[in-house]
């Protein structure tokens, strides 16, 4: 989710993207920021406005520090801004500091976690999968429901699926998803639960968050469509292995090493033919 | 170049803070969940008291035992089936000593009343005062009980509450028990998680309050369905229904539940009835499982608003066990304690320690959830909760128990549990879509733990060292000063587990003051009077209440620890029927028994 401000450098839409008014780097903040406030509004789904007030504040003012310290120049805070609603709305806790940490680790990480100009980790996937792999005691993930109704879930996928296209990313949102149904079935197979309750995650909210902004996320994925494909069956397939092992954050933990992995092969043989 | 040398050393800053950054996290982590290892042998008195556990020295050898419902529920059972254990406190026998009646939940199995001897021994009466065999699939099973004298004879009644049947048993001098039946008007089948008595018109009369857990169509025993489940974790409307029953004073209870607006289907554990919008009449606030909590505010008796997303309390949705109130800081304002779940690596909702704030427009408070900064978020999957000073020193603290499914100890059910429960309604309602439990644990294995108030702003977790070490799935605390000594006792009860009753060892140093109102225009109990006690400069307010904390009730008679203090300056009753009594200078170390006196 947000790599960096050079996130305008998104793909050209296909075809039909003159059609549309608004360009595409102020689809996803549209598109999240709906989703927040369409959930809150709806179904009150922040304890307070000041935690995912946080998050964004500290993701936008880390991110001009950083990058006017770094670069010598203000960069665009829309990629800091998704990195801190998504991680204002993933990230869930009774206290305030994780709502900092994640989001100031998040940018953090686009600074640090680079090889040969490139990142390696989504920054809000850091900062989540650290959250939550540091902090146990006080910090989970976002793991219910938003209410009952089929409707706003039908509407977020939607829209979710609309903007991705548009974007040029839904290869990558699809593939995951059809991925992700087909291991569910294998899953169901190996451990004797109901497949409804395997498939059950990916009816939630914290996964379309993942699907639409995570993985689709186009500083960090690879660049030929046909490895985009194959580097989200691989987190699904790891994502697997680590359900059935009962690791509760799996998705996260599965992109944190497949994604970083992809990235350094990339890199590598980028590096490789360039002699 | 010079941008080039610019990028490489900002880089090497950031790398540095990125890994402090990192260790902070984890101290920070380390020291929020640190409080309870405060890790001891044998107790010891460095907080002014010890708490030893004596339920076999005192006589009481009570074992809960759980339901066994319909076998489409067999591969979730232990935890549909995870509530019954309570407890309940009064003094039914008016012999001036507490005694309390304890709950089971197994078809067939036997409830128990513990009468006080007076001598530090307790003695089982249920069987033959007929308030041991309630538990059958006809009528149901035990959740809980909840003392109130409906019929102001001076005899505490009881109100038994069921997965089933509710019943009222009427007092007769503390002889017997005579189920009323039907003829209470009662209904006549509630899967309750809670029920209360309140005064809510001021009649001088005591009404009930009944909120129900599972669906009202469920008969657990006979599934039509195995849709029975909540329609979502945290966004649940397919509870059971709440009653709210006026005693018409003729024996006879009538449902007023929506007239009166208290109607709702959320998933309901706990209740407390008190004036908390400070206009004399009792307000409702309603723990719910799997939803937000509810404040159901009284407007005059005439008819009640819910009011929790106003006020604050009503507004983020978890898991909600418990309900007790407490002037946390001596200053007259009762906040709401409210347990959820905390499960490290799982899911952390955090408990909610909801302090009422500035009256706004309408007299209504802004509450704040401080249980964080006050250090009593994190307590494990938190059941039962009660305020009281455990120590003497005037300052109100809190026992809390913990746990949800003991099994076997090195499985755990968490996974499954967490991948179900973020499923759609489609899927999560169907107990049939659930994974097995398959004999695995969900946050078993628990210990209580004893948050000890600094009398400023934070509470410590010393359970370890005053004494407490039980690891039982812990429900129902009750807290009863059991030999008239002057010092809290602790009653927990424990879901397929013993009854505990810790004794409460306090430095006899400290100084103490019991109140025992008895209503004349108001209700007998007294269920509704608020009392402040001024003293050394501080002020202490507790209510009198039936149900507190979860399927439990502590004594009615309040308890006020004074530290070193050896005079109260002043004591100021507001009995239900409005009026106002100052008690000066009443004397320490003492049980006063007070009645509310004639006129205003």
């Amino acid at each position: 989710m947000g790599s960096d401000a050079k996130v305008l450098s998104t793909p050209a839409a296909p075809g039909g993207a003159r059609r549309f008014p608004i360009h595409n780097r102020f689809l996803p903040p549209i598109l999240i920021t709906s989703i927040l406030l369409s959930a809150h509004l709806s179904f009150g789904i922040l304890e307070g406005w000041e935690r995912t007030g946080l998050s964004i504040a500290t993701a936008i003012a880390t991110e001009l520090v950083l990058g006017a310290i770094t670069y010598g120049a203000w960069l665009n805070p829309a990629s800091a801004y998704i990195s801190g609603i998504s991680a204002g709305i993933l990230i869930r806790s009774p206290y305030l500091w994780p709502y900092f940490f994640a989001s100031f680790i998040s940018i953090l990480s686009k600074y640090v976690l680079r090889w040969r100009g490139r990142h390696l980790w989504n920054p809000t996937n850091f900062g989540v999968s650290a959250m939550l792999f540091l902090a146990p005691a006080t910090v989970s993930v976002l793991s219910i429901q938003w209410g009952n109704a089929v409707a706003p879930m039908a509407v977020i996928w939607l829209l979710g699926a609309v903007i991705t296209w548009r974007v040029g990313r839904l290869h990558i949102s699809a593939t995951y998803v059809v991925s992700f149904l087909a291991f569910s079935v294998v899953r169901s197979v190996i451990t004797g639960t109901p497949w409804l309750a395997t498939v059950a995650p990916i009816t939630g909210p914290m996964y379309q968050l993942f699907i639409f902004f995570m993985i689709t996320d186009p500083r960090t994925t690879v660049r030929p469509v046909w490895a985009q494909c194959l580097v989200v069956v691989l987190v699904a397939f790891v994502e697997m292995l680590m359900r059935l092992a009962e690791v509760v954050y799996a998705p996260f933990y599965a992109l944190f090493w497949v994604g970083a992995a992809a990235m350094v092969v990339e890199i590598w043989l980028d590096s490789r033919r360039r002699g | 170049m010079a941008v080039d040398r610019r990028q490489q050393v900002a880089r090497a800053a950031w790398t540095v803070v990125l890994a402090a950054s990192l260790v902070a996290v984890r101290t920070i982590n380390e020291r929020a969940a640190g409080s309870a290892s405060l890790d001891g042998g044998a107790p010891d008195a460095r907080f002014g008291f010890t708490l030893q556990e004596s339920a076999a020295a005192l006589g009481v050898d009570f074992v809960h035992q759980a339901p066994t419902f319909d076998s489409r529920l067999d591969h979730i059972m232990p935890q549909v089936a995870a509530m019954g254990a309570a407890v309940a406190v009064a003094d039914f026998d008016r012999d001036g000593w507490q005694d309390f009646y304890v709950t089971s939940s197994g078809e067939g199995s036997r409830n128990r009343l513990y009468r006080n001897q007076g001598n530090d021994t307790f003695v089982d009466v249920a069987d033959e005062v007929g308030l041991a065999d309630v538990n059958r699939e006809d009528v149901g099973v035990s959740m809980g009980a909840v003392w109130g004298d409906y019929d102001n004879d001076g005899w505490e009644d009881l109100l038994l509450y069921r997965y089933g049947r509710p019943e009222l048993f009427r007092n007769e001098a503390g002889r017997r028990f005579v189920p009323v039946g039907e003829a209470a008007g009662l209904p006549a089948h509630v899967n309750a998680g809670t029920a209360t008595w309140l005064d809510y018109d001021l009649d001088g009369r005591l009404d009930l309050f009944i909120a129900g857990y599972w669906p009202d169509s469920a008969d657990l025993w006979r599934l039509d369905t195995t849709r029975i489940m909540p329609e979502s974790f945290e966004y649940a409307r397919n509870g059971g229904r709440n009653y709210l029953l006026r005693n018409r004073g003729d024996g006879r209870f009538e449902d007023v539940t929506d007239p009166m607006g208290v109607a709702s289907n959320r998933w309901t554990l706990a209740v407390v009835a008190a004036d908390i919008s400070d206009d004399g009449y009792p307000d409702l606030f309603l723990a719910n499982d799997y939803g937000v909590s509810e404040l159901f505010l009284n407007r005059d008796g005439t008819g009640f608003e819910e009011v929790g997303e106003r006020t604050g309390v009503g507004r983020s949705p978890k898991s909600g066990m418990n309900a007790a109130l407490g002037d946390v800081f001596n200053d007259g304002r009762l906040a709401i304690y409210k347990t959820n779940i905390s499960e490290p690596g799982q899911l952390v909702q955090g408990n909610d320690l909801w302090i009422p704030g500035d009256r706004a427009g309408g007299g209504l408070p802004e509450y704040q959830n401080l249980a964080s900064s006050m250090g009593v978020d994190l307590g494990g999957w938190s059941w039962g909760a009660q305020f009281g000073d455990l120590n003497n020193d005037g300052a109100l603290d809190i026992y809390q128990a913990n746990g949800y499914v003991s099994s076997e100890e090195l499985s755990s059910y968490w996974y499954d549990f967490g991948v179900i429960a973020v499923g759609h309604s489609a899927i999560i309602a169907d107990a049939a879509n659930w994974p097995a439990m398959k004999g695995r644990s969900l946050s078993g294995h628990q210990r209580s733990r004893v948050w000890l108030s600094d009398g400023v702003s934070r509470l410590s977790d010393v359970a370890a060292v005053v004494g407490v070490h039980d690891t039982f799935d812990g429900r129902a605390v009750a807290l009863a000063d059991l030999g008239n000594r002057g010092a809290l006792d602790v009653l927990v009860a424990n879901q397929r587990g013993p009854l505990l009753v810790y004794r409460n060892h306090v430095d006899p140093a400290r100084h103490w003051i019991q109140f025992e109102l008895e209503g004349t225009a108001s209700n007998r109990s007294a269920i509704g009077a608020h009392v402040v006690v001024e003293w050394d400069g501080r002020r202490q307010a507790q209510v009198v209440t039936a149900a507190s904390g979860f399927s439990a009730q502590n004594q009615r008679r309040l308890h006020y620890g004074l530290g070193d203090a050896a005079d109260v300056e002043r004591v100021v009753i507001r009995w239900p029927s409005g009026r106002e009594q100052t008690i000066e200078h009443p004397a320490v170390d003492t049980i006063h028994r007070v009645s509310e006196p004639d006129g205003q």
